[in-house]
């Protein structure tokens, strides 16, 4: 099953032609800078904007067809809307709040979930009779996503959900993002300008520029092209879908099998099998002609240049190192790649630190 | 009597309008904007006699209404309450469309995105957010009823016991040689009732407000 948007609208300064489709399970993340049309893209698939010409399907269920003059009305669609402003009602409590869609929801609509759940799930109990001005910015976001799911959606969209919380609430948020895509077999819909949030959350990347979709596709294979606008930022970094596949507790390390590797991280307190990912900055990768001895490098992996993009801003050049079937980048000097000699085809070994890899449970 | 009718017919009124002031574009709108506030920069007197030509036994509205059911407006209760109503109606309608103003149009939009219909929306979410303005808005229209003079007196004279608002009933004493005990009295009771109504608005809208967390 696909969820599938096709969005054709002209704003003044901007003319949206976004096209993608995803697998209707997951999460699929928007990303791009503010002002390029993501949030058109949210409205329109919850049926809030009436966009020249639009297509919005989940699975067969058409939501929005302008060419068959088909438009579900934003109250029946289903379309579970969580904002950057978590926009609780403020004249009830937690409860209310969270049953407010609950209660409105279709009688017939099977749900997987219910309040119980959703409370436990997102750690609202002590919550419940509380109203909204009390709560800090991370709780009205949970109380905010789980009076979503609690409508029994199709579909989740949340637009920023964590934009406008500090680092560490959002740190606190995520893991509860990434429980729900555990959980819950539903379609989540998520937009961000933040790469750290993108990197995490995603299963699928869509990337937005100027109204268009550049490219879309797994993070495992977009966030190591050196050729598109993640590669320019400072947190530019490669990420990698493995499995937890060996345990040292003598020498407090974990072994992960990644990218046809095997990938060594501080011990990890997770069982072997468990999904993993691996987000490792391209500015903490070292690249080598011949294997270093006397190091304390414990990742020294064998790859193939794939290519290799100047970044002039920087006096820097990005390296793409092949693995298997996914790969690295390492943001390394241009007097590096002359010295080494780095042409596309050649093998590189990839230094990588244990301490520099960044794991994330799945 | 005069004063709850007036609140009564003028309120539902003035809700609708703080509402497609508040929420609607739509053609008209800065007209419809001008025409609540006349009462409040017009001399009362002014606005009574634009009543009377309205609403007079001639009037075009006034025949129609007298032909149709028979009601007379002029120099009746009804009609004091008419007078009032219409120049109490801004106060109301300001009340109400300052806390439609302050509730987020992105809750409504919440709502609907939670199955909420627009009946549903407007009863559970966007009257709840707005009832402290409503009450506020009632309370000072009640107050402000009990005071009228100019646009009651031209529209509906002063009738003893019929439409004879309080300051009618302190004007008329005070043209009474010796009727300023009398005037004295009803002073009394007119500034006692200004400061309850207002001390009753300011204590409910700061409760009601408190509840919804503004």
């Amino acid at each position: 099953m696909t969820f599938s948007v096709a969005l054709r609208h002209d704003f003044p300064g901007l003319a949206l032609n976004i096209d993608f489709s995803a697998p209707a399970s997951g999460i699929t993340v928007l990303f791009g800078r503010s002002g390029c049309g993501k949030t058109s893209v949210v409205l329109a698939v919850a049926g809030l904007l009436a966009a020249d010409r639009c297509r919005v399907a989940i699975g067969d269920r058409v939501l929005t067809d302008t060419a068959e003059k088909i438009f579900v009305a934003p109250e029946n669609r289903r379309v579970g809307l969580v904002f950057q402003d978590a926009r609780l009602f403020p004249h009830m409590n937690v409860a209310t709040n969270l049953r407010y869609g609950e209660r409105r929801a279709p009688a017939d609509a099977t749900s997987a979930i219910g309040f119980d759940e959703i409370v436990e799930l997102l750690g609202l109990s002590k919550l419940l009779g509380r109203r909204p001005h009390s709560l800090s910015g991370g709780e009205r976001q949970r109380v905010a996503i789980g009076r979503a799911l609690l409508s029994r959606p199709r579909l989740l969209a949340m637009d920023e959900p964590l934009a406008s919380l500090d680092a560490e609430r959002r740190a606190e948020i995520l893991p509860y993002l990434l429980r729900l895509r555990r959980t819950l077999d539903l379609p989540i819909l998520y937009v961000t300008h933040a790469l750290d949030e993108a990197a995490r959350l995603a299963d699928t990347l869509v990337l937005i520029r100027a109204g268009r979709v550049l490219e879309a596709g797994r993070p495992a294979d977009l966030l190591w092209r050196a050729d598109l606008p993640f590669a320019r930022r400072d947190e530019a970094a490669a990420v990698l879908d493995g499995t937890v596949a060996s345990h040292h507790p003598a020498r407090q390390l974990s072994g992960i099998e990644a990218g046809g590797h095997v990938f060594l991280v501080p011990s990890l307190d997770a069982p072997l099998g468990t999904k993993v990912r691996l987000r490792i900055p391209a500015r903490e990768v070292i690249l080598a002609a011949t294997e270093p001895t006397g190091i304390s490098v414990h990742n020294v992996i064998e790859g193939v240049v794939r290519s290799i993009v100047e970044d002039p801003a920087r006096h820097a050049a990005m390296v793409e190192v092949a693995l298997d079937g996914e790969g690295l980048l390492a943001r390394i000097t241009p007097d590096a790649v002359a010295r080494l000699g780095l042409v596309p085809g050649r093998p590189v070994l990839a230094l990588v630190k244990s301490m520099a890899i960044e794991v994330f449970s799945r | 009597m005069v004063a709850t009718r007036a609140v009564g017919f003028g309120l539902p009124v003035a809700m609708l309008a703080a509402w497609l002031l508040a929420r609607k574009r739509f053609p008209g709108r800065m007209v419809l904007d001008v025409v609540t506030h006349m009462p409040v920069v017009l001399p009362p007197v002014v606005t009574g006699w634009l009543l009377l030509l309205l609403f007079g036994v001639r009037g075009p509205v006034g025949a129609w209404l007298y032909q149709a059911f028979g009601v007379r407006l002029v120099f009746t209760t009804a009609g004091a309450s008419l007078a009032c109503a219409v120049m109490v109606f801004p106060l109301m309608l300001r009340a109400i469309r300052q806390s439609l103003d302050a509730a987020d149009p992105g809750l409504e939009q919440a709502a609907r995105s939670l199955g909420a219909g627009s009946w549903d929306r407007l009863t559970s979410i966007t009257l709840p957010l707005a009832a402290p303005g409503i009450l506020v808005g009632a309370i000072t229209g009640f107050a402000a009823s009990l005071g009228e003079f100019g646009a009651v007196i031209t529209f509906a004279a002063s009738i003893p016991g019929k439409t004879e608002t309080l300051p009618l009933a302190i004007y008329a004493a005070l043209q009474v040689p010796g009727g300023e005990a009398v005037a004295a009295r009803l002073s009394l009771v007119s500034i006692a009732l200004a400061v309850i109504g207002l001390g009753a608005a300011e204590m409910l809208g700061r409760r009601l407000r408190a509840r919804v967390g503004l």
